[in-house]
């Protein structure tokens, strides 16, 4: 589903402040707290983008990626990753699963906003 | 003053006029565009030649003026201050005390332009409190992109469109897909990317901004960025490259087999091609590159000013004598065609046709200006009625290219700002009443413009509240128009807005329903020779399509009989001709119908229309026509072939005759009576839909 933007961080501020953005931007947002919750709500409804952080407990974002790269209706949507600049080999990694960008923190809302619109319109 | 020359003065208040009027679209302009160095360029060019010539006519108080919105916009030009939104609003309202100035000083008065002062000194705060910022008003370049993605980034969650999308913004942008490594249907795996691309872009923002876009592809996928035209080449001369070299450049071809072609003294492209050297598609890339180029060259050129100002009566006189050429051409081709004349008079009898016809295409072309201008005038309008109304719209065109005869656009202007006022007004709602029924606050109000066979249809449509089906039948039941218990279907009911003085608004606004209906509109367009459509779905907005035919002076015809008698169809209507035999026709079971390559095409015998005596052969020609994406079919007794002519206007007795539109005069003397393909085809389909009814 077009307009759809599912955000995964185990931060609750990050991802409201991620959320808060989006929706300002006129997207609908569908929140989770790690890899696992992103798995079990991603088979109840239908997004068309996937923000995550990479590290997260129980599942993490780079299994994440993995996971939805794999699942048939979720295949190919775009994914951006949320790195900070230490994780340059996590970033590879994350690439090479699939993620499709990545946004580096600390970031400012307009250039969350940015890539949003480059890599879903 | 007064002993000023009038002839000059004229000149210059004309030519202000016009410079303000680009001031402004460009002021609307660059509140929508990204890059608007450009634009702001062109905005200090006005200013500078309304300044310079005002103060060269005396015309000292505009002068000033205008010199205090030429400081602030010279310093958007280079980079110290940035353009808002704010600064723009204040350019209008400065805009509007120079039109004040210039109409005060046309009409020889005292100046009584008061804002004059305040906008003076709110100009001045602008420019001295400048916080520096800069700009990307570098010259624009020209870049070639290869994109050629690695095939699983569908599967990375990549979009191509958009990446072309962001590009786009960058600036004007010429897109080839190569398909060449597409492979056969039964390989194709629709989950791989096989696709490839050349994009030339010419864009002010450097190759970073190019670069940027491609920021989160990986290694695999090849991203190559090329100047190909630095922009500051200040010649004229659009050449470019030749295509041989664009594509060696480009590691299509090598050198050493372009060598062996090169030559060759034929088409190299056509070359290559047939030589299995490179394939179609790269050739033609590279000939969208070099079009690229020469169009950006050309139009930098065009920057510097090489026009000219010609009044429209000469061109009118212009068109009128090529008009009478082509008929002289004609009678001249068919001389030459009898069989007894001179293979050298044949010779140039093609000669001339050839020459006529450019001539016609080039002097009818001069008339043609693109619509554009048209709907940004409106961008105006729009803005500010929506801040009167309080509401938040929005206008996007699409197809300002759609090329219209200049006096047909200007006859247009009053229907289309009076169906625009009517979006605005009752059309589209106020933010909060758009928010509680679930839409975005701002509206939006669409113009577009397309070609659709031989008419340019307009469109205004916008996403409001729609009619009021319920509303427009009580008011009609009210005048009379229908009988209240009537049965009409929406398509019925929403034309009748069209009648005079009809109004369903509750209210009188300033900015319509003030009595000046839609008939006016109607009248307005049909007028013009053309039609107008209204649909709408409640709760999402209306739409008003305008179909105008390009009534140009000349057409391209098919010369067909019928009894003896000639008659012209519109080219652009025909399709295809084909035989009705005795046999076909009886097989129909009476009923005008012929089965064309399995499906079913209705028909009507030109003789039966026009009442002509008289057997018809045992083979009739069928014309398969469409207009307006139906199909209909004119049985004729004979195609005599295609012919070129002057549209000369029947006399007022003839007007409401239904099938013709025109006549012409042939080479022989004779008139042929050119046929409306529309009308036909209508009075075809009503016909059917009696005998159906009557069934």
């Amino acid at each position: 589903m077009a307009g759809k933007i599912m955000v995964v961080d185990d931060s609750a501020s990050i991802r409201q402040l991620v959320g808060f953005t989006l929706k300002n931007a006129g997207y609908d947002v569908v929140e989770a707290s790690d890899g696992r919750d992103a798995v079990s709500k991603l088979g109840g409804t239908r997004v068309g983008m996937l923000i995550t952080d990479l590290n997260m407990p129980n599942m993490d974002g780079i299994e994440l990626v993995r996971k939805v790269r794999s699942d048939a209706s979720h295949k190919f949507i775009p994914i951006i990753m949320l790195t900070t600049e230490s994780q340059d080999a996590k970033k590879q990694e994350g690439k090479a699963a699939g993620a499709t960008g990545w946004i580096v923190k600390p970031f400012k809302p307009d250039q969350l906003l940015a890539v949003v619109k480059k890599v879903f319109g | 003053m007064a002993e000023q020359d009038d002839r000059f003065l004229n000149t210059f208040f004309e030519e202000a006029y016009e410079h303000l009027a680009s001031f402004e679209n460009t002021m609307l302009e660059i509140e929508s565009v990204a890059d608007n160095s450009e634009l702001v360029g062109r905005a200090f060019r006005s200013l500078h030649t309304i300044k310079g010539s005002g103060a060269m006519f005396g015309l000292d108080d505009l002068s000033r003026f205008t010199h205090e919105v030429e400081a602030v916009f010279d310093l958007v030009r280079n980079g110290k201050l940035a353009l808002s939104r704010p600064l723009a609003d204040l350019a209008l309202k400065a805009g509007d005390h120079i039109r004040c100035l210039l109409d005060v000083a046309r009409a020889g008065g005292e100046a009584n332009c008061d804002a004059g002062e305040a906008l003076v000194a709110a100009l001045k705060k602008v420019s001295t409190s400048s916080g520096a910022r800069k700009a990307d008003g570098a010259d624009p370049a020209t870049y070639r992109i290869r994109f050629a993605p690695a095939t699983d980034i569908f599967l990375k969650g990549v979009n191509p469109l958009l990446l072309m999308a962001e590009l786009r913004e960058l600036g004007r942008c010429d897109v080839y897909a190569h398909t060449d490594n597409i492979p056969e249907l039964d390989a194709l795996d629709p989950e791989s990317c096989d696709l490839f691309w050349d994009i030339i872009i010419t864009t002010t923002r450097g190759i970073d901004a190019i670069k940027d876009v491609f920021l989160f592809l990986d290694e695999e996928s090849e991203v190559r960025v090329d100047t190909i035209d630095d922009g500051s080449s200040s010649e004229i001369s659009p050449d470019y490259k030749k295509l041989g070299a664009i594509l060696s450049e480009r590691g299509d071809v090598d050198s050493a087999s372009l060598e062996q072609f090169i030559n060759a003294r034929k088409k190299i492209g056509e070359e290559l091609v047939a030589a299995g050297v490179t394939a179609s598609g790269k050739v033609e890339s590279a000939l969208m590159e070099q079009r690229h180029v020469r169009e950006a060259r050309a139009s930098r050129a065009a920057e510097q000013g090489a026009s000219i100002r010609v009044p429209l009566a000469k061109l009118d006189q212009l068109v009128n004598l090529v008009g009478e050429l082509v008929i002289v051409q004609a009678r001249i081709s068919r001389l030459a065609q009898e069989s007894d004349a001179s293979p050298l008079l044949a010779s140039m009898a093609e000669e001339l046709e050839r020459l006529t016809a450019e001539l016609r295409d080039n002097s009818l072309g001069i008339r043609m200006v693109p619509i554009g201008g048209t709907f940004d005038r409106f961008r105006r309008l729009v803005r500010d009625l929506s801040g009167e109304l309080g509401k938040d719209i929005t206008m996007t065109t699409e197809g300002g290219e759609t090329e219209l005869d200049k006096t047909v656009i200007e006859r247009l202007n009053d229907p289309l700002v009076h169906i625009i006022r009517n979006s605005i007004d009752h059309g589209i709602e106020a933010p909060d009443t758009r928010e509680a029924a679930g839409k975005p606050r701002a509206g939006t109000v669409h113009l577009s413009a397309s070609h659709s066979g031989p008419n340019v249809v307009i469109e205004i449509s916008d996403d409001g509240a729609g009619l009021n089906a319920d509303a427009i039948r009580a008011k009609a039941v009210e005048r009379g128009l229908i009988a209240a218990d009537s049965t009409l279907t929406n398509a019925e009911i929403f034309p009748l807005v069209f009648q005079p003085g009809f109004s369903t608004a509750n209210k009188v606004t300033d900015v319509s329903g003030r009595g000046v209906g839609m008939d006016v509109v109607k009248r307005g367009i049909e007028s013009l020779g053309g039609t107008a459509k209204i649909d709408s779905r409640p709760g999402e907005g209306t739409t008003i399509a305008i179909t105008l035919p390009l009534t140009l002076a000349i057409i391209d015809g098919l010369l067909v009989e019928a009894g003896g008698e000639s008659f012209v169809l519109p080219m652009q209507t025909v399709k295809e001709c084909i035989e009705l035999t005795r046999n076909d026709a009886a097989h129909s079971h009476g009923r005008r119908y012929i089965n064309v390559r399995d499906s079913i095409l209705p028909y009507m015998r030109l003789r039966e229309w026009f009442g002509i005596n008289g057997n018809s052969p045992d083979i009739e020609q069928i014309i398969v026509t469409e207009v307006g994406g139906r199909r209909t079919g004119i049985a004729v007794d004979r195609v005599v072939g295609e012919y070129q002519t002057v549209i000369k206007k029947l006399g007022n007795l003839y007007q409401d005759v239904e099938g013709i539109s025109g006549a012409t005069i042939m080479g022989n003397g004779n008139v042929a009576l050119i046929l409306d393909v529309r009308q036909l085809a209508a009075a075809v389909e009503s016909q059917e839909n009696e005998a159906l009814a009557g069934r």
